[in-house]
């Protein structure tokens, strides 16, 4: 990846990114978080790491991205995502102190030698499908394991929050009234 | 990947990303909101590993550790977007400072 | 197409087996409760507790076992590991007791309830045993996962919604400065095992700014998880909102297996570095003693009251992390995560006792007069409130005397200055419990005990542990002691330690 590519690729990030953080309604959030991915998901190609870049396309941008936008259609949030104005002490504060990160991870950075021979190519096949699923089956094999009994205790938990069941009958009645009718349709 | 492009140009895109994201995080009210500047974080954090994984020699530890975190985030994902609904089901909104019946 | 090589596997049965029998069990549970209705979960609750047992037992075999690592080193096996196996797995059978009652009570999906409670367990038992930090992050989110899960579980309850949303908003942040922190150990040292780390420390190429920078993010991540000040915000609300059973889970099992972690980390393997982050963790102590127990004074729901509580605890803990540099620490802060387990689980007990669907009598004043209608239930309270105060000779005196003993051998003084006022402030609000039980009238009446003989059994046996280890501390703090030397013995450049 030539340097100007790499511009390119860290302005598309970052600008999306931007985005994220200033848009205010949700859907335009997500979309510029989906261009940041994508963004990022070349730059790992770039970084020999095509099969993660792929996860990154297929279950980031795609399934995940698209569960939030599920959500938020489902919620129906339009105007909600304004920012309060009580809040401006408290962004100017969240703005001080990263400025105050920046500033020293900046220096810390800039004092830091780079890492070792740096560009020594990669080796053919580096990041290749099938050396990372060796890898996953030997030496990250627990790592892997523990990881589909993650995923099973998150599918657990979302059913037990999410679906829908009757009201237990002696609930708070403050509890029972949020309960009414006007429930989000296959929520 | 040659051309002049060095590990401190991916660290400094990643701080980059990191901050806004904590940015976001600290400044939304809306659970969503945050959530996605989550997301932006844990991006920023993936692009180190492939980076240092990358220019440490071609390892291979980084690109695992940056697929564990992508499965996490779908996980953390599920689960969060649960509690919001089940929070909207209840209290009509998702916004954080309007759910504060706890309180001292 | 080349053949995949099957002898790469590095599998060991051995280690894995509790952690195999606490995962099957999960599914288990799952499967069984198809067949079970959720007013009629306490079934479920047995066979979850048989389980842990089951599991318990096994890692009672693995406690002498010889300090090895297995899976090409992503689990350490040996003491350490199955001390707080056994830690853990004792939490999550004293949470599952207390909840047979509550949970049909309150009409909770037992099965799903008991399979997260397993899972949250697997998790901790993860990050107790990983010698790798991916499998550490791995047992550490599969953990969160189920626990903010459980913290919303009654979810026609605003309050548990609340729980669940800031337990989980605040850990998903802190997991980013956990990940971003591991990248730059990461990058800095150029693995993600503990080992190798630990011998790049010495390394003169070994980059001390990247290195440091990842500590720090560390150190914020794992303050979070323990809810040490100024991380803190987000427990308690978290620990009024759960239910009960829940938020002892939280306040024992989680704080168990984020210090098993944090232990071993920075005490076993960031020993070298230890000046720079010992200097951190006195700020940090010093602050989350002091903030966790004025606030804990001017509460008036017990919940929220056992909440700062047990972050104040934390501080104390903190305080034995501080005094790294005394070999008898380790020791020291293994055996007072016991006591405190065994103390905590009680005062949680008690407070589910008092709670009825729809009747949540979690406010200082439901407890006036409880010594005259349940002098059982405010003995048992009692004996809880003295030792959580450090009262001799209860656990939570010796805990905290081994932690400022410690703390004195490696000279800190003045934070153990701090942590002495800390402990007479805390005396104040533990015995307002005790007056408002015993010298009190009023209040509410809890429904008979005489019915729910599972929350008299939890009851018991956390008064018998309370009382059995300030009696008798020497076994115990020797076992303690013995699994931490033990952890050291995972780590081979060591020997310098042992033989101190």
């Amino acid at each position: 990846m030539p340097l100007g590519v790499f511009i390119f690729l860290a302005a598309l990030a970052v600008t999306s990114a931007l985005g994220t953080v200033l848009q205010r309604n949700p859907v335009h959030c997500l979309l510029a978080l989906v261009v940041t991915l994508l963004a990022i998901a070349v730059m790992f190609i770039g970084l020999g790491a095509v099969t993660v870049g792929f996860l990154q396309v297929i279950v980031y941008a795609g399934a995940i991205m698209v569960l939030f936008l599920f959500v938020i259609w489902l919620l129906n949030l339009q105007a909600e995502l304004r920012t309060s104005p009580g809040y401006l002490a408290l962004k100017a504060l969240a703005g001080l102190l990263c400025a105050a990160l920046v500033a020293e991870l900046f220096t810390l950075l800039w004092h830091a030698p780079t890492a070792g021979g740096a560009q020594a190519a990669a080796p053919p096949g580096y990041g290749s499908i099938e050396k990372i699923a060796t890898m996953l089956f030997s030496d990250y094999l627990i790592s892997f394991e523990v990881t589909s009994v993650l995923l099973l205790a998150a599918i657990v938990g979302a059913m037990a929050l999410a679906r829908r069941a009757p009201a237990p009958q002696h609930a708070s009645p403050q509890a029972a009234a949020a309960d009414g009718p006007a429930r989000p349709e296959g929520a | 990947m040659g051309g002049g492009i060095t590990l401190e140009h991916f660290l400094v895109l990643g701080l980059i990303l990191f901050l806004l994201g904590a940015y976001c995080v600290l400044t939304r009210r809306n659970a969503i909101g945050i959530l996605l500047g989550i997301e932006l974080m844990l991006n920023a954090a993936n692009i180190n590993y492939l980076a240092f994984a990358f220019f440490g020699g071609a390892r291979y530890d980084g690109q695992i550790f940056a697929i564990f975190v992508i499965m996490l985030a779908a996980a953390e994902a599920v689960i969060g977007l649960a509690v919001i609904l089940a929070i909207y089901q209840n209290l009509r909104t998702i916004d954080v400072d309007a759910t504060e019946t706890l309180s001292g | 197409m080349t053949q995949f090589n099957w002898s790469l596997i590095n599998f060991a049965w051995l280690p894995i087996l509790p952690l195999i029998v606490v995962a099957v069990g999960a599914m288990g549970v799952l499967l069984a409760g198809v067949q079970v209705d959720d007013e009629d979960s306490g079934a479920l609750g047995i066979l979850t507790i048989a389980l842990l047992v089951f599991a318990a037992v096994l890692s009672l075999l693995l406690f002498g076992g010889r300090p090895s690592v297995a899976f090409s080193g992503a689990l350490a096996a040996g003491g350490y590991t199955a001390y707080f196996d056994l830690l853990v797995l004792f939490a999550a059978a004293m949470t599952a007791l207390m909840s047979v009652e509550y949970a049909a009570d309150q009409g909770l999906a037992g099965a799903e309830y008991y399979a997260l409670l397993m899972f949250a367990a697997l998790g901790m038992m993860l990050m107790a045993a990983g010698d790798d930090l991916i499998v550490i992050f791995l047992g550490l989110e599969t953990m969160s996962i189920a626990i903010y899960a459980l913290a919303g579980f009654m979810r026609h309850d605003p309050r548990s919604n609340e729980a669940a949303l800031k337990y989980f908003l605040l850990g998903a942040f802190s997991t980013g400065f956990l990940l971003y922190g591991i990248a730059f150990i990461y990058g800095a040292t150029g693995s993600i095992k503990l080992e190798p780390i630990e011998a790049a420390l010495s390394r003169p190429a070994t980059d001390n700014a990247l290195l440091l920078a990842g500590v720090g993010l560390l150190l914020i991540g794992f303050g979070f998880k323990i809810a040490a000040v100024p991380f803190h915000m987000w427990a308690p609300d978290a620990y009024e909102g759960a239910p009960t059973p829940v938020t002892a889970f939280m306040a024992v099992g989680v704080k168990a297996a984020a210090f098993a972690a944090f232990v071993r980390i920075f005490m076993v393997h960031l020993g070298p570095l230890g000046p720079q982050w010992t200097m951190v963790l006195w700020v940090m102590a010093g602050l989350t003693m002091t903030v966790g127990n004025l606030a804990a004074l001017v509460q008036t729901n017990i919940k929220r009251m056992l909440a700062y509580s047990a972050i104040a605890h934390a501080g104390y803990i903190l305080v034995g992390m501080t005094a790294a540099a005394a070999p008898r620490a380790g020791g020291a802060i293994l055996y007072y995560l016991l006591g405190y387990a065994f103390t905590n689980l009680g005062a949680f007990t008690v407070v589910v006792a008092l709670e009825r669907r729809g009747a949540i009598h979690d406010n200082l004043a439901d407890y006036r007069g409880l010594a005259a209608r349940h002098p059982f239930l405010a003995a048992a309270m009692a004996l809880f409130m003295l030792s959580l105060a450090g009262v001799p000779p209860l656990a939570g005196f010796f805990g905290k005397f081994y932690i400022f003993s410690a703390a004195l051998d490696a000279h800190l003084l003045w934070l153990t200055i701090i942590a002495v006022i800390n402990s007479v402030i805390s005396a104040y609000y533990y015995l307002s419990v005790l007056i408002a039980m015993y010298v009190r009238e009023g209040g509410v009446e809890p429904a008979a005990l005489r019915t729910r003989p599972a929350l008299i059994a939890t009851l018991v046996i956390a008064a018998a542990g309370t009382v059995a280890i300030g009696l008798f501390p020497q076994p115990y703090i020797t076992s303690a002691a013995g699994a931490f030397v033990s952890a050291l013995g995972n780590a081979p450049h060591h020997h310098v330690v042992l033989s101190r």
